[in-house]
Order: C-alpha cells, then structure tokens, then sequence
C-alpha cells in the first residue's frame, strides 16, 4: 500500500469518526474483497465471512473516533477481522477440521485423481495451501497475499516480532511436507 | 556457504532464511532487503529455497484471488444497522494526523516530485541566508561582549522552544509521522508549500548543544530525509 493510499485511508476514517457515511462507503469499497477473503480463509464458510465483514465495518464506524493512526487502516481492518473470525469459529466450536484436511492430502497420496495432479503442481500447491492449520493459513496470507511487514503481522495476530518469522518458517516447512505427501519434491527443506 | 545453509536447514533457521518470503512480498525495510539480496547472491541454496518461495507467494495470491466477493447482501445489512445508529454530533475539531493525511493526499506524484525538488532549492538557500546571518551575528555579539567562551547562539531567542524544517521521507506513512511527532514532542507550526514541515518541540527552550544534538536524532531517523534547525 502506498503512502497516499495509506493517507487517503487515516483521513476517510478521520471523516468516519464525524459520521461521514459517504466516507464509509468508501473505505467499505476499497477494502471489503480483502477483509472477506482474510475472513473467509479462516471461517471457511462464505456466509460467516459474509457477517463477519458487516460486523467488522460496523465497529470501524463505532471505533472510528479512537483510531490513532499508529498503523495502517488496512493492518487495523485485519485484527478487527481475525478477532471477529476465531470468536465465530469459537461459536461453531469446528476448527477440528484443520487436521481433517491435513490428514485428507496426506492419505490419498496413491489416489489416481492425486496422481494426475502431480503434472499440475501448482494445483496441488494451492490445495495444500489450503490444507494448512488455521494458524499456518493466516501467517501466509497475511505476509503473501496481504503483504504485510513483520510488525504489522505481529500487530495482527498479537504475538512478538519474532514468532512472526519462525511461526511462517514452520508453517513453509509444514507446506513442503504436505507437497512432498502429495508427490511433489521441491528440493526443499 | 551451502554447507552452511544445509546445516541450518537441520537445525534452527538463520535470520536471514526466515526473511525470504517477506523479501517476496517487498515488506523488508531497505537495509534488510539488502543483506537478503547479498545473501542470495552468496549461497545457490538460499537462492533455491527463494524460488520456492516465490512460486508459494505466486500461488497463496492465485489461491486468494479465486475466492471471489462476497454478496451485495454484507453492504446491505451493515448499512441497515448503520442507519439504525444514534445520529452522531459532528465535532469541530480534525485531528492532527487527519489534517496532515490530507495534506499527502491532496497531492498528486507529480506535484510531491515537484514540491520535493523547489523544497531542496528553498532549502539551500535558506541554509545559505541562515550561515551568513549567524556568521555575522557572531562577530557582532563577541565584540560586544569580549568573552571569547560564551556561546554564539545565546543571544538568538533562548526564550522560544527550538523549531526546525523537516521533510519526510516519500515512503513514510502517515502513521509513522505522527508517532515521530508524539516521540519528540513535536507540533506542526506551518507546513510550506515546498513539502517542507516547520515543527516545534516541546515548549521550552533548549541550549544549542541540545539543539544540535535533537537535530542530529532527527536525521537519524527512518523517515526522515531533511531537518534544519530553523529560528
């Protein structure tokens, strides 16, 4: 995110914090896909993630006046939307499912329908990307596909700057066992 | 070298290793980014295990794409409950960041380019006005007071706290300035239409070695290209 866009976003807040509807749409616009697609990959469900943005938007116009502006709007609207998220999953009581899904690539290694996607490996790179543990997925998509730093991913999940970078270094090597179950060898670890 | 990263494969990972995929994302600072490119350019396995990276930064970004928007029902119920709000009281006040954000955003690239550039040439020459002043200032003062060991600056405006240009660095955010600002103190008294900020720091005077040792600070930090002590 760029400097202007980061600036463009602490003054639609400023603006949110006066009851600035208008405001709110914007920021809602510019940032709904993303809270959906973060909450989504830790819900797994669409309609939870669907709720989950409106309760995440609802506490940005509450919140708004509080906002210091010590981190991005973009990093804020994330840790809103992962508390939001584990509280739902702690509502569904299913995050069992992490270890299902764990299992599911490791046992159908000899599957012929697995065999024939080890000539697609990104295929099977993105299903095992998606086999992750909750806690796995996150770090990835937070530092991959939301590109945030290490003080903003520390900032997200709460914990200290360093467990940012060893957590994402295991949750890699999860992925590279989770590949090599799945046939595909990349050399590392 | 590649003895060496096999070896930390085994056992813990290097700092260096556990910086690759933010060195994909682009999220390292400067200085981090660089010993990553170094190491890279040393050690074939780093380089290995970078291109793995990649391909997982490339597919966690194809894997997020491919999972679509949500519905227009999410816009519709939040701003039902929106609606549903007590009406709030607009306050008179915009706060400081606020008011510094929309400054930047006001802003196009071209014209922060341009206010950078005219910013340095006006900085120059007031640098260059500033040094003649105090130059002459100092002659008068010291044979006025024929004390060769009283400092030079003490007859300049003791009395006011100490103030000083400052330009920022492009790449600083916004909550980066304000938290600068917070740490020493500092108000904004004028923001120029060079790019350039005239801050004020806390509400004292300071000797001018204090000065001289704020305004070092202030060079030092991340996000900040320019500071001049300024009257």
């Amino acid at each position: 995110m760029s400097a202007t866009q980061a600036a463009a976003d602490n003054v639609l807040i400023a603006r949110i914090a006066q009851g600035d509807r208008l405001a709110m749409q914007v920021l809602y616009g510019r940032h709904h896909v993303r809270v959906f697609r973060f909450g989504l990959r830790l819900v797994r469900d669409e309609q939870v993630a669907e709720d989950l943005i409106s309760e995440v938007f609802l506490d940005v116009w509450r919140q708004a006046g509080k906002f210091e502006g010590r981190s991005a709007v973009s990093t804020w609207l994330l840790a809103i939307t992962r508390f939001k998220a584990l509280s739902a999953l702690r509502r569904r009581k299913d995050v069992e499912l992490d270890d299902e899904a764990a299992n599911a690539i490791e046992d159908t290694s000899d599957d012929p329908e697995v065999t024939a996607q080890k000539k697609d490996a990104s295929g099977v790179l993105r299903k095992c990307l998606s086999a992750l543990s909750s806690e796995h997925r996150e770090i990835v998509d937070l530092v991959y596909y939301h590109e945030k730093s290490v003080e903003e991913v520390a900032e997200i999940v709460g914990i200290p700057e360093n467990t940012v970078k060893t957590r994402l270094f295991y949750a890699r090597k999860k992925l590279a066992e989770l590949l090599k179950a799945a046939g595909v060898e990349r050399g590392w670890p | 070298m590649m003895a060496m990263s096999k070896k930390m494969l085994e056992q813990d990972p290097s700092e260096i290793e556990m910086l690759l995929p933010f060195h994909a994302a682009g999220t390292l600072n400067a200085r981090d980014a660089r010993r990553v490119d170094e190491a890279l350019a040393r050690d074939p396995e780093l380089a290995k295990q970078y291109a793995a990276i990649q391909q997982e930064y490339a597919e966690t970004i194809h894997l997020n794409e491919s999972l679509g928007a949500p519905s227009a029902r999410a816009m519709q119920k939040l701003f039902a409950e929106i609606d549903a709000e007590p009406a709030r009281r607009p306050s008179a006040s915009f706060n400081l960041s606020a008011r510094i954000a929309g400054f930047f955003a006001k802003l196009s690239p071209r014209t922060m380019a341009w206010s950078a550039g005219l910013g340095a040439l006006a900085l120059l020459l007031q640098a260059g006005v500033i040094g003649a002043v105090l130059v002459n200032q100092t002659a008068t003062y010291q044979a006025a007071s024929l004390s060769m060991n009283e400092p030079t600056t003490r007859a300049l405006g003791p009395e006011a706290p100490p103030r000083a240009l400052v330009r920022f660095a492009p790449e600083a955010r916004i909550a980066d300035i304000t938290a600068l600002l917070d740490n020493y103190q500092a108000t904004i008294v004028d923001s120029g239409k060079s790019g350039m900020f005239r801050l004020q720091f806390g509400n004292r005077p300071m000797t001018k070695d204090e000065i001289a040792g704020l305004i070092n600070k202030l060079q030092n930090e991340k996000i900040v290209s320019l500071a001049v002590a300024t009257p």
